[in-house]
């Protein structure tokens, strides 16, 4: 902890929004930062008509939930390493706990929790507005696709 | 499920802009689509294969009326999803009362060159007990 991490946080959540619209699928999803940590990324997806599966009863769609969780966990992949080196999805599993609560805005939560020289290992649940009541949970990996990787 | 469903797919669907064919569901390229500069985001071909699974299982139950709610899928990204139309055929492994035991496959230009491979299990909430006979 020091006085300068308020001040880095803000810079952090706007080069990350900034970088974040310039995604278009992340655009059309409404997803965006929400906040970040040394090994740990949070994401946001406000809820939005164009992400309804059920019209009868207003719930998200899972795929919607499961773009969020993987731009979440590529983030995460990112701080861990602390550089902009590319990267992809290996594998991603999304158990779906229960349908998000039409209205809220889902947070993505993941964590990188180990890295190896060619891989990272994530894990991470969505919820929306309470993190012990989570809507999803996530596991999966990725893959370092730099030349020198 | 034929082509004329086009019209009553739900938003999510719809934003991807799907085409339900007889056995394949295609997604036409757009670039609402991208994740990075030139591909794909996992995540939308993510969704393209949930919804062919989602079709597949709600064919085999015919005019049944049930709810189909997803468990849990597993993705493997094979390749990277190219600025292409993208394709997906959902194989139902096993369906029983309560559940569906999919795999589902996407492709781009060469169906032997998948870009994706996915497992989905199913609940199917059937609202009628059925009566036994």
């Amino acid at each position: 902890m020091n006085a300068s991490q308020p001040f880095d946080r803000e810079r952090m959540r706007r080069f990350v929004d900034k970088f974040m619209s310039a995604v278009p699928h992340l655009n059309a999803l409404g997803i965006g930062f929400a906040d970040s940590g040394p090994d740990w990324a949070e994401l946001q997806m406000p809820y939005a008509p164009q992400l309804v599966a059920y019209p009868e009863t207003g719930v998200i769609a899972s795929g919607a939930i499961f773009s969020l969780m993987d731009s979440a966990a590529g983030f995460a992949v990112l701080v861990k390493r602390g550089k902009l080196e590319p990267h992809a999805t290996l594998d991603l599993r999304c158990d779906y706990l229960r349908p998000a609560e039409p209205g809220k805005t889902v947070i993505g939560r993941v964590e990188c929790y180990k890295l190896t020289h060619r891989i990272a290992f994530v894990r991470g649940i969505a919820h929306d507005g309470v993190p012990d009541h989570p809507i999803a949970h996530v596991a999966g990996t990725f893959m370092f696709t730099s030349a020198d990787a | 499920m034929s082509a004329g469903a086009i019209a009553q797919l739900p938003p999510y669907a719809a934003m991807l802009d799907l085409r339900i064919g007889e056995n394949v569901v295609t997604m036409p390229f757009s670039p609402h689509l991208i994740g990075s500069p030139g591909r794909l985001h996992g995540g939308s071909v993510a969704g393209l294969m949930e919804i062919a699974a989602n079709i597949k299982v709600r064919a085999a139950l015919e005019n049944e009326p049930a709810t189909i709610k997803p468990i849990n899928v597993t993705v493997d990204y094979l390749r990277e999803g190219a600025m292409e139309d993208s394709h997906a055929e959902a194989f139902i492994m096993r369906i029983g009362r309560r559940v569906a035991n999919v795999r589902v496959e996407a492709w781009q230009g060469d169906r032997g060159r998948l870009i994706a491979a996915a497992r989905m299990n199913l609940l199917i909430a059937r609202e009628a007990p059925q009566k036994a006979t």
